[in-house]
């Protein structure tokens, strides 16, 4: 009867518009039989902690293609915490500079994932950090 | 696991986590259901139904909205939205979108948005939302509004659950034989036409009243019958029938939100002071009482068959020894020594 399910919110934090990289991701996590709660264009720190909060998320995709990660998702780890959130595994795609990668990972962030990553490698790898 | 002390003290982490076990259907969520009933039957519950791509959820973030921010003077309300969006049957997987249109609502922790899969249930809820309702209820939200999956025609499980029901239409979506057709239309206590500033509304309007006209004849047909046909209602006529009213919406722009609001307080009215609220309630309850009989009768029966029996009866079918209908008895009397 009982049934869980891996659900994930995938989020465009900051102001660029370029979603096919995060439909994409929602796309393959949902054929791999995930919940994923999508939460468009624009979005502020504030309100995918929320949402992470509301939805009781395993998981938070976020796709920056703007170069505000530095900014972003250092809010965002901090949001988290506040809320008792700090298990949320969190990663990232889009366009992170490589220097950037170590700052993200000391940030807490479970994974990078740049342009021409498959989308087989971030299931497996959310599979394996949610199922533990 | 779940603290239901804090859920009702007003701990949100608390209780979107007790939200999930109750969505899994797990044994820790059902304990806590146990817990909570005692504490449920005060919220206002709306249901939001309608096809696809009607502008269900953007409506619902402008209901939310409005509860949140009165103009009447009136406090502000507590609100929680379940909004469900189907499964895949294929992979179980979902993409629930109905946060996109929710952002009206970001920032103000008086509201509580909360996505479900159906994951599986056909009738435009999934099977654990009645639980997450009574949740939400118990943890002092004053209204909770209803989202379902775009139901096309016969996803009617709203109208059970909620004590308002809306079903929103919009313009281009059928011609008036689809407004006569039986199901989601007959439903509705207040008919929605969102996008009204599209063309083709009057088109609609049109076909919705006099599907309205059809369905809901004056008041004097029932008088002319004499009592009988008015035993439903013990104050006799003098409480006259509530008639589905239609209200044109834009959701993107919030007009005709003022007077959707208005209707729905005078369907809350007329359901308190015409006893259907308790009529509503009482097959609310009956329906999950139903429903869980049903899951401990199969559940009782399951465990009482001697291991191999289902098979064996099934070899018998595929071999035309036994019909079905024969099948079941023999399963049936096996199993209730």
């Amino acid at each position: 009867m009982s049934e869980e399910k891996i659900r994930v919110i995938v989020a465009k934090p900051g102001l660029d518009g370029h979603d096919r990289g995060a439909k994409v991701v929602a796309r393959a996590l949902r054929d791999a039989g995930m919940e994923v709660i999508y939460t468009g264009l624009r979005q502020t720190p504030e309100m995918i902690a929320e949402a992470a909060l509301q939805e009781d998320a395993h998981a938070i995709g976020l796709s920056i293609l703007s170069g505000a990660h530095m900014a972003i998702v250092p809010r965002i780890m901090e949001l988290l915490k506040e809320n008792g959130q700090e298990n949320v595994k969190v990663f990232l795609g889009g366009i992170i500079p490589d220097e950037d990668i170590p700052k993200m990972t000391e940030l807490g962030i479970a994974g990078v994932y740049g342009p021409g990553t498959s989308t087989e490698l971030i299931v497996e790898d959310i599979r394996k950090l949610v199922l533990g | 696991m779940v603290d239901v002390q804090a859920v009702l003290d007003g701990s949100r982490l608390d209780l979107s986590r007790m939200l999930t076990q109750i969505e899994n259907q797990t044994e820790t969520g059902q304990a806590a259901l146990i817990e909570l009933f005692p504490h449920t039957g005060r919220a206002e519950l709306i249901g939001i139904t309608g096809a696809p791509g009607t502008g269900k959820s953007s409506l619902v973030n402008q209901l939310a909205f409005h509860y949140r921010n009165p103009k009447n003077g009136e406090a502000p309300k507590k609100v929680a939205v379940v909004a469900v969006d189907p499964s895949s049957p294929f992979t179980g997987g979902a993409v629930l979108g109905d946060r996109i249109r929710m952002t009206a609502l970001s920032g103000d922790t008086g509201v509580f948005v909360r996505s479900m899969a159906s994951r599986g249930s056909l009738g435009g809820l999934a099977s654990a939302t009645a639980g997450m309702v009574q949740a939400f209820d118990a943890a002092g939200y004053e209204i909770i509004l209803i989202e379902t999956v775009g139901a096309g025609q016969a996803e009617v499980d709203i109208a059970r659950l909620a004590d308002t029901t809306l079903v929103v239409e919009a313009p281009g979506l059928g011609d008036d034989i689809q407004a006569i057709k039986a199901g989601i239309l007959e439903i509705a206590d207040i008919l929605v036409i969102n996008k009204a500033d599209r063309p083709g509304v009057e088109t609609t309007e049109r076909a919705l009243r006099s599907m309205l006209q059809l369905a809901h004849p004056v008041q004097r047909v029932f008088h002319h019958h004499g009592q009988d046909l008015i035993v439903d209602s013990p104050q006799g006529g003098e409480i006259p029938m509530w008639i589905p009213p239609i209200q044109r919406t834009v959701a993107t722009d919030a007009s005709g939100l003022p007077e959707l609001l208005g209707h729905i307080a005078d369907h809350r009215a007329h359901l308190e002071a015409s006893g259907d609220l308790k009529r509503r309630e009482r097959s609310r309850l009956a329906a999950e009482l139903d429903l869980r009989l049903q899951q401990a009768l199969v559940h009782r029966w399951e465990e009482s068959l001697s291991p191999g029996a289902y098979d064996q009866t099934l070899d018998r079918l595929l071999d035309r020894q036994l019909s079905p209908q024969e099948a079941v008895k023999a399963l049936l009397n096996g199993s209730l020594k």
